[in-house]
């Protein structure tokens, strides 16, 4: 988070590259173990570091790394292309970024108030609130399908209502897998908000309320800004994850190509029949997960340390 | 009076209890030791801290202790400024008008001639992250202002500075603050801030009022140790018959005429050291062990125990030539006119 930070931070050290020799040399030759700093860049001295930790950090390393480079070599480079162009790829595609998207916007709308309500406000039985929002965060996804195919399905609980009030039916729909993906995804998203909300200072709060701002709106214009680079953050993790999402997905919402079949399901299905078809969407998968993190990386740090 | 009030705040194990009373134009302030109840009290003023049911604030005759902070028509000025960091000087200054209803251009006209009355219309864009600690404190200042209160809060406005700045930019404060027609109340603990900035001084310590009075008079006339500590004198309080007060079995010459309770003070330059008993009237004399000795400005302040405790400043030379070590006895002795007493 403080990559952007470094760079200025370290502009004004420039000018005592005039003196290295004074600056490096006395204090260098009886304190070994000093961090000398050469042009900006620290560059630290010190023992090695021990083998019991390096050995295994480097087997998690490979370990998370390597199977996204067999993903990537394993590719079929040549056919690539016309794969890609491929209507049913391209429909799955447009689906998922299309439901994550939604979903994410369901997660912003509902889970900021939510990350507020459970930061700020002082309610009986938000100690059990705040627990219940991380459910879904450990429930198995699968469990959190049959669970919404139970309250939403169409003789579940509110489902039934959904349907005899509005004719409304939520499962095997797209509506039904952004429901899905917004249920599993929101977590992230209100966790990473009442964090950012907990660490602001809320005296910033009471300066808005003496210059007459209600607290509404000292939330739109003074607390919001303030923890913008924590709903970034919680926005791209909410994002990742119902892009991602599976299980919830294909337990509510089906498998139906065109309506439910994101690319997760596209790539299960494709796996079966044809694994060069499922590796080149996992790529595809890949590939926007890692833009969407580098697009977003920037701004959210530069908020940060702005 | 433009602000009466009795500020009551019960937290577990203190209560606040102060009245205070400002007239319009007047600047008061709250002095006292870390954790009086100073910036509670502002606190409290402002709508940030729940009065108790006696408590009562009024603001050109009407009760406004009822209202939420948002609709108070008061300003604050807050300890580190708490400067909004996303928005340009400017647009700080201009947050309150648009919340009490001013439309976005008559706004910023308006910060945008607080900020040049403060001297800072060149740094209207500028970050808060951008400005100095004293610019800083002036938008602060002008941010507060900017809603046009009929009472300005200030909770220690210089401490967030460093000594070099201080001085400059509490002569400005002072001018400032005296362009401002309204009640203005300020807390620090910081003596010499307060005798700068403040018409009246309101001395606090344990949640009440201990001492108030014009600045010159406080520092003159201490009522507590912790006040006399502050301005810097010896104070004892005794009892006082015939141009003399009784201290323990010490008697103070005094040229005020006094009966009853009475405190005495004097300054430590007042007080001169001996090696041996000096001749002369057994008044204003005593023998004490020095418990310290410290640098103090250019002098020496000695720490002495005794019948009374008390402090010396003498020169580093008189330290030399009489040997003053910690532990050696000494005869203390203050002059009469230099010793004073008045009703306790």
């Amino acid at each position: 988070m403080t990559g952007r930070g470094d760079g200025p931070e370290g502009e004004p050290q420039g000018p005592a590259e005039g003196e290295p020799a004074r600056a490096a040399h006395v204090p260098g030759e009886r304190e070994p173990n000093r961090a000398v700093r050469v042009s900006g860049r620290s560059v630290k001295v010190s023992g090695r570091a021990p083998w019991v930790l390096v050995v295994p950090a480097v087997a998690g390393l490979v370990f998370l790394v390597l199977p996204l480079v067999g993903l990537v070599v394993r590719a079929p480079w040549s056919t690539l292309p016309s794969r890609l162009a491929e209507p049913h790829v391209l429909e799955a595609l447009r689906l998922s970024l299309v439901t994550a998207t939604a979903a994410t916007v369901i997660c912003l709308l509902l889970g900021v108030p939510l990350a507020w309500l459970l930061a700020r406000a002082e309610f009986p039985g938000r100690r059990i609130a705040r627990a219940l929002v991380t459910v879904p965060l450990v429930l198995p996804p699968v469990v959190g399908g049959v669970a919404l195919l139970l309250v939403l399905g169409r003789r579940g609980l509110v489902g039934q209502w959904l349907e005899s009030t509005f004719g409304v039916s939520l499962p095997f729909t797209t509506a039904g897998v952004i429901v899905a993906e917004a249920f599993v995804a929101m977590p992230f998203l209100v966790i990473s908000v009442e964090g950012a909300l907990r660490a602001a200072d809320r005296r910033y709060e009471e300066a808005a309320a003496t210059l007459g701002a209600s607290r509404w709106t000292a939330f739109r214009r003074v607390t919001l800004p303030l923890v913008m680079p924590g709903v970034l953050a919680g926005a791209v993790l909410c994002w990742a994850r119902a892009l991602g999402e599976f299980g919830a997905t294909i337990t509510f919402a089906g498998n139906f190509p065109g309506t439910t079949r994101t690319m997760p399901l596209a790539v299960y299905l494709a796996l079966e029949t044809e694994p060069e078809a499922a590796i080149v969407l996992s790529l595809v998968l890949l590939a926007v997960s890692v833009l969407i993190l580098a697009s977003l990386r920037d701004r959210w740090t530069g908020a940060a340390t702005g | 009076m433009s602000l009466h009030a009795r500020l009551v705040v019960e937290r577990p194990a203190f209560r606040l209890d102060l009245e205070l009373d400002v007239a319009p134009g007047e600047i008061v302030a709250l002095l006292g030791p870390n954790g009086a109840g100073k910036t509670t009290a502002l606190r409290a003023l402002a709508g940030l801290a729940p009065l108790a049911a006696d408590g009562f604030i009024e603001l050109d005759g009407q009760a406004v202790h009822r209202r939420p902070a948002e609709q108070r028509p008061v300003g604050m000025v807050f300890q580190d400024y708490l400067l909004f960091p996303h928005l340009s000087a400017l647009d700080n200054v201009a947050f309150g008008p648009r919340c009490r209803g001013s439309g976005k251009a008559e706004a910023r006209r308006l910060a945008a001639e607080l900020l040049a009355r403060v001297g800072l219309a060149d740094l209207a864009k500028v970050r808060p992250g951008e400005l100095s600690g004293g610019q800083a404190q002036r938008v602060a200042l002008a941010r507060a202002l900017a809603v046009q209160p009929r009472l300005l809060l200030l909770d220690e406005p210089l401490a967030a500075l460093d000594a070099h700045t201080r001085l400059e930019v509490r002569s400005g404060l002072r001018r400032h603050l005296e362009g401002f027609d309204g009640a203005t109340v300020l807390v620090t603990h910081d003596p010499l801030d307060a005798m700068v900035l403040a018409d009246r001084l309101v001395v606090i310590e344990r949640g009440r009022v201990v001492q108030e009075g014009p600045p010159a008079e406080v520092a003159a006339r201490p009522r507590t140790d912790y006040v006399a500590r502050l301005v810097g004198l010896n104070l004892y309080r005794g009892t006082a018959a015939a141009g003399r007060v009784k201290v323990g079995e010490l008697l103070f010459s005094t040229s005020e005429p006094l009966d009853g309770p009475a405190f005495v003070a004097f300054s430590p330059a007042a007080v001169a050291l001996y090696r041996s008993r000096p001749d002369g009237s057994p008044r204003n004399l005593w023998q004490a062990r020095i418990e310290g000795v410290e640098r103090h400005g250019d002098n020496v302040r000695v720490h002495l125990t005794g019948p009374v405790t008390a402090f010396a400043d003498v020169t580093p030379a008189a330290v030399a030539e009489l040997d003053l070590t910690t532990g050696r006895e000494v005869w203390v002795s203050v002059k009469a006119a230099e010793t004073h007493a008045y009703p306790a």
